[in-house]
């Protein structure tokens, strides 16, 4: 058995399984469920200052490599999900999402979140691809805008911070390290990627009521894990690779191009909810088979120098 | 050629026929069939409008009982024999049957009663009894009787004023066909109180039950956790659920959730 401890900053994680951010994470009892079934750690959906409904259906849509989606944030507000997150009492550390509209907004909220004792780490989002006002729809996915935002919610909380960014945008190494200057002490990599469409021909219409939408499963690796070997370049702090995993090949491919943990989404509709603790097994299975004791002989190996440590 | 998994592809069928059922039902049957199981549901979506979740009420020719009571609904009953309906599916596990039973009590409020039609005819087609209570408020809410009678399923009906049938709640005809003897197994599907009701009652006689949860659904493909009844996501861990694990969720018969996934009172 390897040892699968995983540490991001204060956060100590029993394997490197995330729950990605608006994947089931609604109701406390669906991401204690998560833990459960052996997740390292869970992210809420992403919650927003006031309550909001989101995007008409549909909100989702299959094609061959993945998903498209446009939830368009719908959430029932930090004051609800305080309410609802207080309960948390799952083995897997509990991440809390939050989004807001500029760093002014960022840094309240955040204060809130900061306030609810679950709450292990915050995660702030600048990379959602598909409602207006937030992520990359509201210039946040800049250099600039991610050192504002991060510094705002640096000063409201001590905790673990990972700030999610886009793999649609070119400039990623600069906009890692401006997270990483202002305070960040990971980054999550990353988002949907787009955003794109799918167009159902028997009726001419693009599917999704918002029309396009962020793309994520398995179309989204490769684009991801060149994305996380980009960003293991720039910056020092940990790096949480997120996009297109669906077992624990995925997971590997995605640690050694620099990832310290990795963020599932998308697999749980493939797998269920226990699919973090299998994926878990998966790498374990193989580190063993391959004669490493830890996640962190092959964590950034596909680089050309030394790993670092 | 790389394949999706064919439930969450667009299918577009025609309506062949409509038949208005009451003041506000209506039943609606396409051009084609799906592969289903009863007690899943379709995603059915008006471009430019909306998706929503409508229980089968017929595989083959594919068939489906909607209510008008909100936008959609009420658009799709603007729609005529020869429009299209577009729609995603089949979602969901459906009612499971061991082999063993030898009669089942299916117990349905309003649309409830139309996933428990299809379930009935499985019934039927491996030899076993299904006897079916339909709960309505009043005489026009009864849906489907005559359907059922015409498979040769018994219907008990009751009503809240009792303009028809027993006067009073559905649980109360249950509870009379249960001591009855002889039940070997309870599938409902309806108002949830009455299913947390149901379920209590089954759970202390000792008779397996299944509900079918209805929740706000988003992806429908066990992903956006819309629908999350307590730990479960009624999409795709339902919408049927045996009754003891219903139970043991603190939100069934208690809470349910809006689009924006706050929590209300059911
Ligand atoms: C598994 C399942 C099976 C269903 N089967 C049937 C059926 O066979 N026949 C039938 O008439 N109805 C069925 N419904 C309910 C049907 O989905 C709603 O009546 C419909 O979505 C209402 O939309 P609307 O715009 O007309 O009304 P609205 O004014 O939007 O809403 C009216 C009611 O429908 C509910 N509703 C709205 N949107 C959704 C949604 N996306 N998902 C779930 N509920 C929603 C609301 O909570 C409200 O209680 C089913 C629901 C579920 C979850
Ligand atoms: C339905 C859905 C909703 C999502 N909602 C959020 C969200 O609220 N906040 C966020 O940061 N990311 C959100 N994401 C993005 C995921 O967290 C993840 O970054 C992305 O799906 C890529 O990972 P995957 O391929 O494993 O799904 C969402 C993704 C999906 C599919």
């Amino acid at each position: 058995m390897a040892d699968l401890t995983t540490k991001i900053a204060s956060l100590t994680l029993r394997n490197p399984t995330i729950l990605a951010s608006g994947i089931t994470g609604v109701s406390c009892d669906s991401l204690k469920r998560t833990s459960e079934g052996g997740a390292g750690a869970v992210t809420s959906k992403s919650v927003t200052m006031e309550a909001r409904k989101g995007h008409n259906n549909p909100i989702m849509v299959a094609f061959e490599g993945g998903f498209l989606n446009a939830v368009g944030y719908s959430n029932p507000g930090i004051d609800h999900a305080l309410q609802e997150f207080s309960a948390y009492d799952g083995e897997a550390p509990f991440i809390f999402s939050i989004v807001a509209k500029d760093a002014e907004e960022f840094g309240e909220i955040a204060r809130k979140a900061d306030s609810l004792q679950a709450c292990a780490a915050i995660e702030i989002v600048l990379s959602c691809p598909h409602t207006p006002g937030y992520g990359t729809m509201a210039g946040q996915g800049t250099p600039q805008a991610t050192q504002d935002i991060t510094r705002a919610v640096r000063q409201q909380t001590k905790k673990p911070l990972s700030v999610k960014l886009s793999p649609s945008i070119q400039a990623l190494g600069d906009i890692a390290k401006a997270a990483e200057s202002a305070g960040a002490n990971a980054i999550n990599m990353g988002n949907t990627a787009g955003p794109g469409m799918v167009i159902d021909i028997e009726r001419g219409q693009p599917v999704l009521a918002f029309k396009v939408g962020g793309i994520s499963g398995p179309a989204l690796k490769p684009l991801a894990v060149r994305c996380v070997y980009d960003v293991f370049e720039s910056v020092k702090i940990p790096v949480i690779g997120t996009g297109g995993i669906s077992n624990g090949k995925d997971a590997l491919e995605m640690m050694m191009a620099g990832a310290t943990a990795v963020g599932v989404g998308t697999a749980v509709h493939y797998r269920g909810p226990q699919a973090l603790g299998e994926i878990a097994r998966e790498i374990d299975a193989w580190l063993d088979a391959h004669g490493h004791a830890s996640p962190g002989e092959i964590i950034g190996i596909a680089h050309e120098n030394e790993p670092r440590k | 050629m790389i394949n999706m998994d064919e439930k969450n592809a667009y299918k577009t069928f025609r309506i062949a026929s409509i038949r208005p059922d009451n003041y506000r039902v209506k039943t609606f049957t396409l051009d084609g069939a799906l592969e289903a199981k009863p007690g899943q549901f379709c995603m059915v979506w008006i471009p430019r409008l909306n998706e929503k979740p409508f229980s089968i009420m017929n595989a083959d020719p594919l068939t489906f009982n909607i209510a008008a009571v909100g936008e959609f609904s009420n658009k799709l009953h603007e729609l005529a024999v020869g429009d299209k309906i577009t729609l995603r599916g089949p979602y969901g596990n459906g009612f499971a049957l061991t082999g063993k039973e030898k009669k089942v009590l299916l117990v349905g409020g309003g649309y409830g009663v139309a996933p428990l039609y299809f379930f009935a005819k499985k019934c039927l087609a491996q030899k076993i009894e299904p006897v079916m209570v339909i709960g309505a408020r009043n005489e026009q809410d009864v849906l489907l009787e005559k359907d059922f009678t015409e498979e040769g399923v018994r219907v008990v009906v009751t009503t809240d004023d009792g303009s028809k049938g027993i006067k009073g709640f559905a649980t109360v005809a249950a509870q009379a066909e249960l001591d009855a003897g002889g039940v070997d197994a309870v599938f409902a599907c309806g108002p949830e109180k009455m299913m947390a009701a149901l379920a209590r009652l089954c759970k202390d006689k000792n008779i397996p039950c299944q509900v079918s949860l209805e929740r706000y659904m988003g992806c429908g493909m066990g992903i956006c956790g819309k629908c999350v009844c307590g730990g479960q996501r009624v999409c795709a861990d339902g919408p049927i659920f045996p009754g003891e694990e219903a139970l043991k969720e603190n939100d069934f018969g208690q809470k349910s959730r809006d689009a924006s996934g706050a929590t209300k009172t059911l």
